[in-house]
């Protein structure tokens, strides 16, 4: 009869607090060594082979990194609205800078049922500046761009003919979001000051005190 | 095709590692019995957890996904869809259910919250006339609470409160500021809040068979599993000493198909198939038990038909797959003002909130019958994706910079830009986890027409919720408003109406199934005993959710690892006085 018995060797391997400081050490290391990469074939190469029941990068991912979605028209469309939401500032740069246009295409092969909403929304950008101005989104002037998107930015108050628009941004703009803060430019600027070993004795006295909570009540 | 036989017999056979069967193998193989343990999906070892990977290591930012509902760096394997093995659910129901495959069940990326059930929980029907009492007090199983508490470890506070009994807690961490304001404005409106009782180790534990566990780094990972075994999954915490006794064979990538008979109708052992090479075995065990999560473990019982249980096994009272129940829940989001312009620093804390509000209305009158704790979150959390989403939805709270109101959400630009920095960490979010009622008409039974790939029949569900669920969750949302305007906060949404009954989350997806081979005195009326033996069959135990009589406002899992700490004693006892 056939066993898996993998696991019995396996659990040989219990660490001690030393041994876990250590892993904690190379997991920080592992991770500024990957920051640096952007490209698809560059994250390929520095990620060690994925393990067996290991979840996160997969052939399957590798493959689709690789894939194209939009059309090098739409490609430019997306990151010219995405640094529109996201333009660079003295804290750090847009969303261009961050990654977004690379991970808005992965997402789309990734939940194929967005497409068509993606799709979509960027050929009524298309159509919206064509009947205004006579050409494309991306041929238009900043200002120009920018009164199509006071029409569809703020939801509160579009008007109604402009619904499908402002159902758009408001899902592009979220991507953008998403693309920008979770990559490493984003995480920074906020900043997130976690994903580490730590030792956690409470909050910092100046945040309670602007709270006016304290641990003595 | 042939079906192999296992050689060597067993003292006794556990199906599944989760909870149940990993506490199971744990006492079994130190009271000495010989145990095979089958496990439908592949091995585990939170080792290889993704701990402190990045959003951005991930092409799809940890986006959920079908394989991973809870996260791309979600260690579970499984989820709510499974290939190959289907579950349906008669017309006009919606159950979920939640399935791991792999070695630890669903104990690999649990919450960690871990509630004893107090006395009132054993005795409802007592109280209320629904449902029906435990055949066992809180003081039978009180001494299993303890045991499990020290050696599994949890951290808590002492607060005196008779249903939410304390434990033998490591110190809790300190509040995150947010839940401190909570906690402010919650108090001011009755609401309790206090330390959450989660099993990690905030300190090390000072028995043997923990040295290999770390205490706590405060990552606030643990869904990712963790690589430090600083918190509770049975890899990390109940097979490093079940296989330290040499007793225990792990036989991984088992399917479990049924439980097989003699003429006696005294179980002989369990056939399986291997999922990876579809050969079928037989395994002879002196004791079989189920732990394989409670539907999978009706779902075999069902399956396990002869001519001494035509109706199954262990279900001559016919109760096996009825009295299912799922908690109840809701949730609501609001952002906060005192929040807005938050000073950085690592609100990492541990996997989960630090306080959380126990049920503080048993005395009061009410419209519906139990009652349900909230479990809050929030802070600086890493961003991920869907960060900030919505933003429209309440960025309006900033105003202009000239402190004129603002007229719309939304936007975009620098404005925006600024917006981001400005509400990251305002926004909190609350869920109700209540409980439910126990009904014979809510079940799983087999589908008489739809098998999964290994030939097995499968599940069908029927499960609705009453008035009196729905009446609760109505409930949380007013508690919920109630906290949020205490704080001047603004939902993100208005709280549902009746319309949507109250908000209430579809069964099932709380991923609390419990109930479906439910112990009593009465075999007439139950499918085990006080001890998870079955009352058609001595040697048949069940040791994971299915046994529960009722549900209490807790989450279900420290009183899982309770039940068959004490079920496997009994066992022991019992092989002892070969009365097995
Ligand atoms: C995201 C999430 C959060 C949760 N949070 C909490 C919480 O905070 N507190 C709490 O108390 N509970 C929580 N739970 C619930 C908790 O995980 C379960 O109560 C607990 O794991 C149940 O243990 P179990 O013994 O039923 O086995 P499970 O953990 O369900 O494991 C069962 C195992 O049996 C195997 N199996 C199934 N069928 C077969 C078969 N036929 N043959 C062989 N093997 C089989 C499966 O592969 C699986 O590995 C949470 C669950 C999830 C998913
Ligand atoms: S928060 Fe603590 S217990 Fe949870 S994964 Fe991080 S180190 Fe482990």
């Amino acid at each position: 009869m056939k066993k898996d018995n993998k696991h019995t060797e396996n659990n040989k391997r219990q660490i001690s607090r030393r041994d876990s400081l250590k892993y904690i050490t190379l997991g920080t290391i592992s991770v500024a060594y990957l920051a640096g990469c952007s490209t698809p074939e560059e994250i390929e190469d520095k990620i060690p082979k994925v393990k067996k029941n290991y979840p996160g990068i997969s052939e399957e991912d590798i493959a689709l990194m690789k894939q194209k979605f939009f059309t090098d028209h739409e490609r430019e469309t997306v990151r010219q609205l995405a640094n529109l939401i996201i333009p660079a500032d003295n804290r750090s740069g847009n969303a261009e800078d961050a990654g977004v246009v690379p991970f808005i295409e992965f997402m789309m092969l990734d939940k194929p049922e967005n497409q068509t909403k993606m799709r979509g929304g960027l050929k009524w950008m298309d159509f919206e500046s064509l009947s205004r101005y006579e050409k494309e989104f991306i041929k238009c002037s900043e200002e120009e761009q920018q009164q199509i998107l006071d029409d569809i930015a703020y939801p509160d108050t579009a008007r109604p003919e402009f619904s499908q628009g402002v159902s758009f941004f408001n899902i592009f703009r979220d991507y953008v979001a998403t693309g920008f803060w979770s990559s490493k430019t984003g995480i920074n600027d906020l900043p997130y000051e976690g994903n580490m070993a730590n030792v956690w004795s409470g909050a910092p006295q100046e945040w309670l005190d602007r709270l006016s909570v304290s641990y003595d009540s | 095709m042939q079906i192999k036989k296992q050689p060597s017999e067993y003292d006794v056979v556990i199906v599944g590692s989760g909870a149940g069967g990993g506490m199971a193998a744990k006492v079994l193989t130190e009271g000495g019995a010989r145990v095979a343990m089958l496990e439908a999906g592949p091995y585990f070892n939170s080792e290889d957890a993704n701990m402190f990977k990045w959003s951005y290591e991930s092409p799809r930012r940890g986006a959920a996904s079908r394989k991973h509902p809870f996260g791309e760096f979600d260690a579970n394997i499984g989820g709510w869809e499974i290939d190959g093995e289907p579950y349906t659910n008669k017309a006009g129901s919606n159950f979920k259910w939640f399935r791991a495959r792999m070695l630890g069940g669903r104990t690999n990326h649990w919450g960690r919250i871990s509630l004893r059930f107090g006395p009132h929980d054993f005795e409802r029907k007592s109280m209320d006339g629904l449902g029906d009492d435990w055949p066992l007090s809180y003081d039978d199983i009180a001494p299993y609470y303890d045991k499990v508490d020290r050696f599994v470890g949890i951290f808590g506070s002492r607060e005196g409160l008779y249903n939410d009994p304390d434990g033998i807690f490591l110190p809790p961490p300190k509040p995150r500021g947010y839940e401190l304001l909570i906690q402010k404005a919650a108090r001011s409106v009755g609401v309790p809040m206090i330390p959450s009782r989660l099993s990690i180790l905030t300190r090390p534990l000072d028995h043997a068979a923990a040295t290999h566990r770390a205490p706590c780094h405060y990552c606030s990972q643990c869904g990712r599993s963790c690589s430090t075994h600083s918190n509770f999954s049975t890899p990390s915490v109940l097979i490093p000493p079940a296989e330290a006794t040499g007793n225990l064979e792990m036989i991984l990538h088992a399917m479990a198909r049924e439980v097989t008979t003699d003429s006696e109708g005294k179980a002989t052992g369990v056939s399986y198939v291997n999922t990876i090479t579809g050969q079928e075995y037989h395994l002879k065990a002196r004791v079989v038990v189920l732990a394989a999560s409670a539907c999978e473990s009706a779902r075999l019982l069902l399956n396990s038909k002869s001519d001494r249980h035509p109706n199954g096994l262990a279900n001559s009272s016919d109760v096996v797959g009825r009295y299912l129940m799922d908690t109840t829940g809701t949730t609501m989001m609001a952002v906060i003002p005192d929040l807005i312009d938050g000073i950085p620093h690592n609100e990492d804390g541990v996997g989960g909130m630090h306080l959380y509000t126990p049920w503080w209305r048993e005395k009061q009158k009410r419209d519906f019958p139990r009652g349900y704790h909230i479990e809050f979150w929030g802070g600086r959390t890493m961003p991920g994706y869907g960060f900030m989403g919505g933003i429209h939805r309440y960025n309006k709270i900033l105003g202009e910079i000239d402190g004129k109101p603002r007229s719309s959400g939304g936007g975009y630009g620098m404005q925006l830009k600024e917006d981001y920095r400005r509400l990251y960490g305002a926004v909190i979010g609350m869920s109700g986890r209540g409980e439910s009622i126990a009904f014979k008409d809510n079940y799983c039974e087999i589908d008489p027409d739809t098998v999964d790939k290994y030939g097995i029949p499968v599940l069908r569900f029927n499960y609705a919720w009453s008035d009196y669920e729905i009446l609760q969750v109505k409930h949380m949302h007013e508690t919920f408003s109630e906290i949020i305007n205490a704080m001047g906060g603004i939902q993100l949404w208005n709280s549902p109406g009746k319309d949507s009954n109250y908000g209430i989350t579809p069964p099932g997806s709380i991923i609390h199934e419990i109930g479906v081979t439910r112990m009593g005195n009465d075999p007439k009326t139950s499918a085990v005993n006080k001890f998870n033996q079955a009352h058609d069959a001595k040697n048949v135990f069940v040791v994971d959710g299915g046994p529960f009589v009722s549900q209490a406002d807790k989450n279900p899992t420290w009183t899982i690892l309770a039940l068959a700490w004490r079920a496997s004693e009994y066992i022991i006892d019992q092989m002892k006085k070969m009365n097995l």
